[in-house]
């Protein structure tokens, strides 16, 4: 394999451009002072005055809440439009599901912005920013779900029919047993983007509810301060737990994202 | 193929079963927000924020539709700067992607079976972390008390040269959305490159090519795919991009979604921000057009 000394230090730049800001963060969070200039010691500091910021505890309690019922919603929508898109050619689901993704997030949250208020008349809060989570999750969940039909054997399900199995008892016995690492994984995919997601969430909050990464936003608009260095490290762990438990469910989601 | 299709149908819901539940939500709050928009862009701003009425009792008041949103956008050299500004970073963007990621892509796809998939992960972790995370990150490293800025005004200093501030500048925006986009661009880019059979390059060594011969007459032309691929995953997010210049930019480094932010949120003149929104989303399908054109002259070589 061609693999000569420049492409190694092309591709190991690389990787440091991707990994030092973020270890920057991780290092930080444990530093004895107020400026994220130099080192002076290490400190718990920052972690115990985040345990202790009500704002940021509440935020947190309601990116979870939002998080896990877009989520499993999502999770429910995505599977069967992940199902219907493998089994019906049918072009307008197809274009319905990948438009939300395909496009600027911006977009999605100001016309879900105009949506909720000129036309549903619905002050912005949980229930508006956990449809439009679940509006941007469906495609993924269908799309990982998809991927796993695909791979699978078509003559079982044509085994099932001659044995007399209904629709149920085929799905309940033979498909859903064969796409559930895919379901899990898609699942787990929505929760992360859920979490993390700050575009669509900042135009279909309105002003009572804020979550976690509305809350980063309006304290690094603020001020830089430690906390946030906390926070920060706490939430790529929690991804980073949610990827690598998605990777050893549905090893070849990774394989076929995006 | 219609006899399978006859028979194993009935193992299966009925169609509407299975693609009504999630098509009714995503035409709920996909296309039916969509339309709402393109209509709310030929309305008139209301008095107090939002949409004027449609009908009015009283003819002073202004009400129905309008092309004045549109009339606005072109009258005034602002905007129209604004989003040609905004396509010029989200192309500088992609382009600084294609090649910080096309080394990368290429050392993965040339390397043994059983590390690739880690090295993937490599690449995919820092981006599964939320961005604001990274754009915090690049706030403290171009941060005026940082080393970097201190160091390169030592360094202008010596010659001589007034010392510059990192953050908030166009440099910093840039940097920052190249970070935040970059594994977008890494993961079409080694799909493709993995798939290539490494026979092609010895058939052309053999025949007298050099190391650059050999790349750019075999592996460039072959992954045109990958990068065109790359590219629009990279392009069309960035310049819907608002957080970055918002927060890492200066006052003339604005972007399109900036001014969306602002009519939506700030002046609250919902019919001037559709408008934006529509402007930016006919940019984006023009993008996407030309990308589908040029990859389809390109499939010749695939």
């Amino acid at each position: 394999m061609r693999r000569g000394p420049w492409l190694w230090a092309a591709a190991l730049a690389a990787y440091a451009f991707l990994y030092l800001p973020l270890t920057i963060v991780v290092i930080y969070s444990f530093n004895d002072s107020r400026l994220n200039a130099e080192w002076v010691g290490f400190t718990w500091h920052w972690y115990h005055e985040l345990f202790h910021d009500e704002d940021m505890l509440i935020a947190a309690g309601n990116s979870l809440l939002i998080a896990l019922i877009a989520s499993l919603s999502a999770t429910l929508l995505g599977t069967m439009a992940g199902l219907a898109m493998h089994r019906y050619d049918l072009k307008l689901l197809n274009f319905m599901v990948l438009a939300p993704v395909a496009m600027p997030e911006i977009l999605l949250g100001v016309s879900l912005l105009l949506f909720f208020i000129q036309v549903l008349n619905l002050t912005l809060g949980m229930l508006s920013i956990v449809l439009a989570h679940i509006t941007f999750s469906i495609g993924f969940v269908a799309v990982i779900v998809r991927a796993q039909l695909t791979s699978i054997d078509e003559s079982l399900f044509e085994a099932a029919r001659d044995l007399g199995a209904t629709p149920w008892e085929t799905f309940r016995y033979v498909t859903f047993p064969l796409i559930l690492p895919a379901v899990i994984a898609g699942g787990l995919m929505a929760f992360t983007l859920s979490i993390d997601d700050f575009v669509v969430t900042f135009f279909t909050a309105g002003v009572g509810v804020q979550t976690l990464p509305l809350r980063i936003y309006s304290m690094i608009k603020i001020a830089v301060t430690p906390e946030v260095n906390a926070v920060s490290t706490l939430m790529m762990l929690l991804t980073l737990g949610m990827i690598v438990l998605a990777s050893r469910i549905a090893p070849d989601v990774l394989k076929g994202k995006v | 193929m219609n006899d399978e299709r006859k028979l194993s149908r009935s193992t299966r819901f009925p169609r509407w079963l299975v693609s009504g539940p999630p098509l009714l939500f995503l035409l709920l709050l996909v296309a039916i927000p969509g339309v709402i928009m393109v209509f709310a862009s030929f309305r008139y701003p209301g008095e107090f924020g939002g949409l004027a009425p449609l009908a009015a009792s009283d003819p002073q008041t202004l009400h129905g539709f309008t092309t004045e949103t549109y009339r606005f956008f072109f009258s005034d050299f602002i905007y129209v700067e604004v989003f040609i500004k905004s396509f010029v970073m989200a192309l500088a963007t992609t382009l600084i992607c294609l090649v910080m990621a096309y080394p990368l892509a290429l050392l993965i796809a040339r390397s043994p079976k059983r590390s690739r998939n880690l090295m993937m992960l490599l690449v995919i972790l820092p981006f599964t972390s939320n961005f604001l995370i990274g754009i915090y990150a690049w706030m403290i490293i171009l941060g005026p008390q940082a080393a970097l800025n201190q160091l390169i005004n030592i360094l202008l200093g010596i010659f001589g040269a007034a010392p510059v501030q990192l953050l908030f500048s166009p440099f910093a925006v840039m940097i920052t959305m190249v970070y935040v986009y970059l594994p977008f661009m890494v993961l079409p880019l080694y799909t493709n490159l993995e798939k290539h059979d490494p026979a092609l390059l010895d058939a052309a060594q053999d025949l007298g090519a050099n190391a650059w011969q050999r790349f750019w007459r075999v592996t460039f032309p072959l992954s045109q795919p990958g990068i065109f691929a790359g590219s629009a995953l990279v392009f069309i997010p960035a310049i819907g991009m608002f957080a970055v210049p918002e927060l890492l930019g200066g006052i003339g480094d604005i972007m399109i979604g900036n001014l969306i932010k602002d009519q939506f949120l700030g002046t609250r003149d919902w019919p001037f921000g559709s408008t934006l929104a529509i402007l930016l989303t006919l940019a984006v399908l023009l993008v996407v057009w030309l990308v589908a054109k040029l990859s389809g002259r390109g499939g010749r070589y695939a």
